[in-house]
This record gives C-alpha cells, sequence and structure tokens, in this order.
C-alpha cells in the first residue's frame, strides 16, 4: 500500500450485451455481438463496493480512489462513463483492434500489464463473472498474473488495517475468507444494492478524467494477444434449437397425477 | 490413442470416498486415455482403493497435506504434478474451486483453458453450451496440455473393476505465493438430499410459494431431489440463498427441473434451460415460464404438487 489510511481500488467494469435482447455470436468469427450493451450489470455490484469502502474513508477528498477500468472497442468506454457517473473517480480505457477475439489467457495479460502500469493498487474488484462470457477465469488469471491472493464471490467486503476478510456462501458451507493487501475479490449480487447515478454524479463525470491504452502504451505485442494470442479455439457454434413449447394443460383437480403420468412416460419416476 | 495418453484427475479430497462427480472424472479419463491422479494432500488407504478401483495406476501427492488455503497452493502443486505426469489433458470439477484452481494453472503452464465441459472427444475437443444454453459451442485448447472443468451428469459413471493398488509419487508443492485463507466455516446441516449441481432431479419454489417451501421439498423428497428456488425465494428469505438458480446463483443441468410459482425471468431460465425435461406450474397462463416447458401445468402449486408427491408415493409402493 502507498499510504496505510488511503486506499486505491481498481474495479474491471465491463460492456456486455443487454441480457434481456437475445445474445447472439458472429456466425463468421465466433465473437459476441455487442450492438445491444450496457455496463454488465454485475459490475455493478463492484463499483458499489469500492465505493463503500473508500467513502467509509473520506471518500476521494481524502486521497482514496476507485479506478474504473475495461477493455474492448471504442463502446466500450461507455462502462467506464457509467461508472464515473456511479462516483467512480477516474477511468481507463483499454482499446486496441488487436485485442478483437481475445479469450481469457489473452485479456488477463492485457488486463494485468494495464493495472501494473496504474502503480501500486491495494485492492482490484470485479462481478462475479461477466453476464456474456461466463468462464469466470479472468479474475483467477488476473491474480494469478499480479501474483496477487484472490477472494471471489465476497457476499460481505471489510477492509481493515491492511487486511481484506470476505463471507462466503457455498452449497455445503458458509466460509469466511482472509486475504493480505493487495489482493483480488469478486463480489456476488449479494453484498449490496448498487445506486443509481444522480444528476450531480452525471455532471461531475463529465470532468473525470479518462485514459486511453493500447497496446503498445503496455509493452505488449499484438501477437500476445487477441484470437493471434489465444490458447483456445472455437470450432464450432450451433444456435441451440429453440425449446418448443409442449404440453399445457389446466388443472381440473386432477393435474397432479396427470403430472406423473407424465414424468412416468419419460421414465423420469 | 496410445497407452502414453495419460489423463491427469485432480482429486480435492484426501479420505474416501470420492463424490459422484470424481467418479464421473475418472471414468471420463479412462474413457480418453490412461487415468492418473493428483491429490492435494497424503491420499488414506481408503482413497487409494477407490482411485485403483477405476484404474488409476499413478497417484501424485505432496510430501504433507498442503496448507489450508484457497486455490493457489493446489494450483501450484498440481502444475509441479503435471510436469511431473507429462498428461495429454487434466480433468478438474466445475464447480467455482476447481474453476479458479483451472485458470491459475493454465497461465503457470501456459496452457488454454475450458470450462463447463458436457463432453470430451478422444481428440480432446470440447462440447460446453454458452450464452445460458443458448448456443452449442466446440472449442479446443491449442496452446500447451488441455486444462478442462467437466460438469456434473456428462457421463455415467463406472468403475473400471481392475483394482490394484496405485504407485504413489511424491512431487514438490511448489511456491503457491500470497494465499487467501479460509479462517472461520460454518458446515450447513445435512439435509439428506442431493447436492443441487449435480442432482437429476431439481424441484424449484418461488415467490408463489408465498414463504412455505413445504409443497416444493415434499416432492423433492418423493423423487429423490434437489430444493432449488428463484432469486425472489432466497431473497425473501424464504430458503437460503444457496438454494438460487439461476445467472447469479447455481446453474444446474438435471434430467428433470420442475418449476413452481417462478414466472420465468431470464436470469432464472439462464440457471435452467438446459435441463433435459421442464415442468411447470403456474397459476398464471401467460407466464414466461411455460414458452420453455415440456409440460405446464395452469394451476395452484399448493395443490398439484401434493397430489403428485402422494401419487408418486404411491406408485413407488
Ligand atoms: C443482477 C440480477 C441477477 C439475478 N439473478 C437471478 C438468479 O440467479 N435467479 C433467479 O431466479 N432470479 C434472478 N434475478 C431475479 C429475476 O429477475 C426475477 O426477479 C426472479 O427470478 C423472479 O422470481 P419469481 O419467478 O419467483 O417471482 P415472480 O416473478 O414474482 O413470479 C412468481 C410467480 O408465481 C406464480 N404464482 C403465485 N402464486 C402461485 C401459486 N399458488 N401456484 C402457482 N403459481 C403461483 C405467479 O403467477 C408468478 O408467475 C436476478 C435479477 C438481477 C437484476
Amino acid at each position: 500500500m502507498d499510504d496505510a489510511a488511503t486506499l486505491n481500488i481498481v474495479v474491471l467494469v465491463k460492456y456486455v450485451p443487454d441480457t434481456q435482447f437475445d445474445r447472439q455470436l458472429d456466425s463468421g468469427t465466433y465473437t459476441t455481438d455487442r450492438s445491444e450493451s450496457i455496463l454488465s450489470e454485475l459490475d455493478e455490484y463492484a463499483v458499489e463496493a469500492a465505493l463503500q469502502l473508500i467513502e467509509a474513508r473520506g471518500g476521494a477528498k481524502a486521497g482514496n480512489k476507485v479506478i474504473a477500468l475495461t477493455m474492448g472497442p471504442a463502446p466500450a468506454v461507455n462502462a467506464v462513463k457509467k461508472a464515473l457517473q456511479l462516483g467512480a473517480t477516474e477511468g481507463v480505457h483499454l482499446v486496441d483492434d488487436a485485442l478483437a477475439g481475445s479469450d481469457a489467457a489473452g485479456t488477463s495479460l492485457a488486463l494485468a500489464a494495464a493495472i501494473r502500469r496504474l502503480g501500486p493498487v491495494d485492492l482490484v474488484i470485479a462481478g462475479m463473472s461477466s453476464t456474456d462470457g461466463e468462464t469466470s477465469l479472468v479474475p483467477a488469471q488476473l491474480a494469478e498474473r499480479l501474483g496477487l491472493p484472490q477472494v471471489t464471490f465476497a457476499a460481505s467486503l471489510q477492509v481493515e488495517d491492511s487486511t481484506v476478510t470476505a463471507r462466503r456462501d457455498g452449497e455445503r458451507q458458509a466460509e469466511t475468507v482472509q486475504a493480505q493487501l493487495p489482493a483480488l475479490v469478486s463480489v456476488t449480487d449479494q453484498i449490496n444494492e448498487p445506486r443509481y447515478p444522480n444528476f450531480k454524479g452525471i455532471i461531475a463525470a463529465k470532468k473525470k478524467k479518462i485514459t486511453e491504452l493500447a497496446l503498445a502504451d503496455l509493452g505488449l505485442e499484438p501477437a500476445q494477444v487477441g484470437a493471434a494470442g489465444a490458447w483456445t479455439a472455437v470450432l464450432s457454434a450451433e444456435p441451440r434449437p429453440a425449446r418448443s413449447q409442449g404440453i399445457i394443460i389446466t388443472d381440473e383437480g386432477d393435474a397432479g397425477i396427470k403430472l406423473v403420468d407424465f414424468l412416468a412416460s419419460r421414465k423420469l419416476l | 490413442m496410445t497407452d502414453t495418453a495419460r489423463i491427469l484427475v485432480f482429486i480435492d479430497n484426501l479420505a474416501g470416498a470420492l463424490h459422484k462427480v470424481q467418479h464421473e472424472l475418472l471414468t471420463l479419463a479412462r474413457s480418453l486415455g490412461e487415468p492418473v491422479a493428483a491429490v492435494g494432500g497424503v491420499p488414506d488407504e481408503a482413497l487409494l482403493a477407490e482411485l485403483g478401483s477405476h484404474g488409476v495406476a499413478t497417484v501424485y501427492r505432496p510430501a504433507a497435506d498442503l496448507e489450508d488455503s484457497l486455490v493457489a497452493p493446489k494450483a501450484a502443486f498440481l502444475a509441479n504434478a503435471v510436469r511431473a505426469a507429462a498428461p495429454s489433458a487434466v480433468l478438474l470439477e466445475n464447480g467455482f474451486g476447481g474453476k479458479e484452481i483451472a485458470a491459475r494453472l493454465g497461465i503457470k503452464l501456459s496452457s488454454g483453458v475450458i470450462t463447463d465441459a458436457v463432453a470430451v472427444a478422444p481428440d480432446l475437443s470440447v462440447t460446453k453450451s454458452v450464452f445460458a444454453g443458448a448456443y452449442t459451442v466446440v472449442a479446443k485448447v491449442t496452446t500447451g496440455t488441455p486444462v478442462i472443468t467437466v460438469k456434473p451428469n456428462t457421463i455415467e459413471a463406472a468403475a473400471a473393476g481392475t483394482g490394484g493398488v496405485p504407485q504413489v509419487v511424491e512431487v514438490d508443492p511448489g511456491d503457491p505465493g500470497p494465499a487467501a485463507r479460509i479462517i472461520e466455516r460454518s458446515p450447513k446441516p445435512a439435509t439428506g438430499r442431493p447436492e443441487l449441481s449435480e442432482a437429476r432431479v431439481v424441484v424449484a419454489g418461488g415467490r408463489g410459494v408465498d414463504g412455505d417451501f413445504g409443497p416444493i421439498e415434499e416432492l423433492a423428497d418423493a423423487l429423490g431431489g434437489a430444493v432449488g428456488a428463484s432469486r425472489a425465494a432466497t431473497d425473501a428469505g424464504w430458503i437460503e440463498h444457496s438454494a438460487q438458480v439461476g445467472q447469479t446463483g447455481t446453474t444446474v443441468s438435471p434430467q428433470l427441473y420442475i418449476s413452481a410459482g417462478i414466472s420465468g425471468a431470464i436470469q432464472q431460465k439462464a440457471g435452467m434451460q438446459t435441463a433435459q425435461v421442464i415442468v411447470a406450474v403456474n397459476k398464471d397462463p401467460d407466464s414466461p415460464v411455460f414458452e420453455i416447458a415440456d409440460f405446464g401445468i395452469v394451476g395452484d402449486l399448493f395443490k398439484v404438487l401434493p397430489q403428485a408427491a402422494e401419487e408418486i408415493r404411491k406408485r413407488k409402493g
């Protein structure tokens, strides 16, 4: 930590297809069609968690920072802008044509390089998974590359001195997990109620700094990232046949029996 | 496939008996090559015997049990086990822990990682579904040793029946670097029901149960299934959060999913629409859940579910 009293937090934000719309894979490149995109709603919990941590320490005025970092094509800057409206103190947009088609290995490589460039960071906070790729690999790979401990799926979060403590809720047990700062944390949708941007926040955001970074700024070669640098490849992608509606009946007093008949006919008893 | 194609399975517990998913992983490994196992500590006799019954000839382990930390020490040990075993692929469980170990292992070995596998072919291409089941994708690791996390219920577990006692090989646990540790555990009371993510039958309730999961549990027990819930039901505190099915809860792909008093929001569907058969009980005929139901009942769950449970018990005798 650069200063025991203040926190430097990087929040990973991502611009993703809105889950309210049908999501599409581009048929040629198997990449995601992002024409109807928003700030991943799961990242709002990460932004909120970061804001609550710095607000408890006197906020930006006291020298605390929440840096919203995104990687993606030009429109992805909107995810950063939304985070700035909510209260993040500055933004970083990692944008380079060569990044297109990056898998988790390439994404974590570029994000790790960007974070190292930001100087000493106490916490990296991510949402529980992106709502599009859903692989959950990036936070753990980022932690590995940065040599950080990871505390994932936090349903609550405390930072005291240089220790982060989180509660996790698993199927077999609930756990309290602890790590020393600097650390990487991912948070679930149980952790808080994200705020909405207010008018003051929207105005203030216009004056906040957004730094654009390209691969060359990070000392990375195009061949290390993107489709060229990927360690995995998609060979084929088939849209799953839409689930057709089956039999719908209205209960006339014997629907429970009919349900069992149906299960028996499908050998599910 | 030559007999040198080893498939390394990571086993996260030190004592017998193996879980259902671990039996599945070992069965899958045997279908792809010669299964070998890496265990994150000193395995007991019972565990070695069980691994042997799956045809595992070699077990890799650290000199002592790994420290009680999350992920990082397991990934560091596993990386050394991979270097010792030189397998053609590594298989892990698909839970949060398994995916995170896989993620770190991938970076340590400069190897591609594929999660959520529902099938692994002899050429190590992996089938998985993405976007909450909207697409079925076949993917392949192109760099390094493929690291694959496999979902439950992808293969029928079977022992090889050629049980020998595996040879145990000690490997250096490696340097895990800074790691998070668990400082407190509160185990949940055992319900006697199967685990949600692995269950072949899931009966789930939503806001429509209005605080009473009794009918859901009764039907789940009649079918030997697990109990699930929508976020509306877990947020209301009617059932614990770990029962939540959906985008921010557990993803399930059971043979049968019975949804009762759940409207079928997109975030709920994200966690259950790859179920083989979906049954919906909802009193609103316009509820979106009926669009994906193989069998839908417009009716009151408090009448339909108890009647069905009673009928099942009768037929099962
Ligand atoms: C970021 C985010 C993540 C989310 N993640 C999840 C998730 O993982 N899982 C999830 O489930 N949701 C999730 N949600 C919430 C989701 O959007 C819905 O709000 C939620 O699924 C609704 O739950 P429900 O269907 O039980 O309630 P409702 O939508 O209120 O539906 C209740 C249904 O019960 C029926 N009903 C009422 N009484 C009866 C009766 N006696 N018999 C039969 N039917 C009856 C009604 O007709 C109605 O259709 C998430 C939301 C957000 C914003």
